[in-house]
């Protein structure tokens, strides 16, 4: 992998590249990491040997066609297949820093929910007030203290870019909203419980692009102090926002790497021809 | 390089018709040159005019193919190979346009040394031999990128090594030269300056080359001395 080969790579490099390298090499530690994941939908194997790292406080970006695996891998790390009778895994997804395997029936589910957080393709809101979608997470936990409450809430929608246009109807339900709101509720409703890992499953494909623009900043914001993982068909987002990125294709994992070498020079023809639109 | 298609044809067609527009323009160029050593040898000042006159074309082209360029990346975003090659394409034209300002630099030196009534010295041959290794510079480059050939792009950035030292020792002999006959300074200046320009027509074929490697393989063998050429 294009890490491992930097300490190596001493000859023939400035000062600056170098430093620059082994800066990013220093810093990298894993929070989370697959090992020979495969998953099965009943027969459908829907997952084939993933092997791949998450880099703590770093952003991955997953791309691939539809249906090549992508939102499945994602919704592996917290156990969202266990809601459906007839899946199952093999393998293991490793979570750091206590080395926990997720998908070890030992692990609760819901327990693995408190740490990573999850943001959906489809906005969900719970049919309650904005400020309560918001608050639940907090309230589950055991926190009733109402500064510390509208605090947060506050705090966690100005994250989401959806502060300013709710701030005055906070006590209205939810579903008022539009959905593009919505969507940017479920962000605030994640991010209010300071989860270690956050999923993304096309968090802006609703957003109209200045939104868009807001999320890309907030996960840039974000990364300084939690681990995000997202899935992207907008390969530009992918590009803007994520440090590594990895290329699915029919459940494989095709290429993982460093977004920018991954952008400008893929390894795998097939990476190359999917991000430059030559796939059909 | 990926020689599949698009999803979009018009982009397809885009690139082809950027690539069309590099090649024409180089072939302005190599002309250019080549008419310019062309009037150095027999003194046909006539041509001048015309090679001074190409440059406008030159210019023109290079201002069209960055704006398409321009274009291309902002409705296109491209990535991966097609990035290279507009990135790369965008540095090419610099250079060629650049080759096409010192074939108009010679133009005009051998007009100033045929009106004064003086012929080249026989050092004029060394410059005709550098010129005509640096003609074929120009063209195995253009043939790299038209072709995408990454061996002939190497074998150019070789040749440059020798175009530089054939370069010093004309300017070696033209120094001696004026020494020993101080009259013959005024056309020695300008077949320097003329020798000058073939040199430099030589390092932009070279960077040329350099950019049809980085198109094809995304290596950036710039400022690599002779491991780029590897």
């Amino acid at each position: 992998m294009v890490i491992a080969a930097v300490n190596t790579e001493k000859s023939q490099k400035t000062n600056i590249e170098m430093e620059s390298k082994m800066q990013i090499n220093d810093n990298l530690t894993l929070k989370a990491e697959a090992r020979n994941l495969n998953f099965f939908y009943g027969e459908n194997k829907a997952l084939k040997n993933i092997n791949m790292p998450i880099y703590d406080k770093k952003v991955t970006a997953l791309i691939g066609p539809s249906g090549c695996g992508k939102s499945t891998y994602l919704r592996s790390f917290n156990r969202m297949h266990d809601l459906y009778p007839g899946n199952r895994y093999e393998g293991e997804i490793r979570f750091f820093p206590d080395n926990t395997n997720l998908l070890s029936s030992d692990v609760d589910p819901i327990e693995v929910r408190m740490r990573i957080g999850m943001v959906f393709q489809k906005p969900n809101p719970f049919p309650k007030s904005i400020f309560e979608n918001v608050a639940f997470g907090l309230r589950v936990r055991g926190e009733n203290n109402k500064r510390v409450l509208d605090d947060k809430v506050e705090h966690a929608l100005k994250g989401a870019a959806i502060w300013d246009e709710v701030k005055d109807r906070l006590p209205e339900l939810a579903s008022n909203l539009s959905g593009g709101q919505q969507q940017r509720l479920c962000i605030a409703r994640a991010l209010a419980t300071d989860p270690e890992l956050l999923l993304f499953d096309e968090p802006t494909s609703a957003l109209d692009p200045i939104a868009t623009g807001a999320i890309e900043e907030l996960v840039h914001e974000l990364k300084k102090r939690v681990t995000i993982l997202i899935v992207t068909h907008n390969m530009q987002q992918a590009a803007r926002v994520s440090d590594y990125t990895a290329y699915m294709y029919l459940g494989e994992m095709i290429e993982f790497g460093k977004t920018d070498e991954i952008f400008i020079k893929p390894q795998d023809k097939r990476t190359e021809d999917y991000i430059t639109g030559r796939m059909g | 390089m990926n020689e599949s298609q698009h999803l979009s044809s018009q982009f397809d067609e885009e690139l082809s018709r950027l690539r069309t527009h590099v090649l024409q323009m180089g072939g302005l160029v190599e002309t250019q040159v080549s008419s310019a050593i062309e009037a150095y040898s027999t003194g046909e000042i006539a041509s001048v005019k015309s090679i001074v006159d190409a440059d406008h074309k030159v210019n023109e082209l290079e201002k069209a193919i960055d704006d398409d360029c321009a274009h291309i990346i902002a409705k296109r975003q491209p990535t991966a190979s097609d990035l290279r090659l507009i990135l790369g394409i965008s540095k090419i034209v610099t250079d060629l346009e650049r080759a096409g300002d010192e074939a108009k630099k010679i133009a005009k030196g051998v007009r100033r040394i045929y009106e004064n009534g003086h012929v080249p010295s026989q050092f004029g041959i060394g410059v005709r031999h550098l010129a005509e290794a640096a003609i074929v510079m120009v063209r195995q480059a253009l043939d790299a990128f038209a072709r995408l050939d990454t061996d002939l792009a190497r074998s150019v950035i070789r040749a440059d090594t020798e175009v530089d030292t054939e370069f010093k020792s004309i300017i070696r002999q033209l120094i001696t030269h004026m020494m020993e006959d101080p009259r013959t300074i005024t056309t020695s200046i300008d077949i320097i300056t003329i020798a000058r320009a073939v040199e430099r027509i030589g390092d932009h074929a070279k960077n040329i080359s350099e950019q049809v490697i980085f198109i094809v393989e995304g290596r950036d063998v710039r400022h690599t001395g002779k491991e780029g050429s590897k």
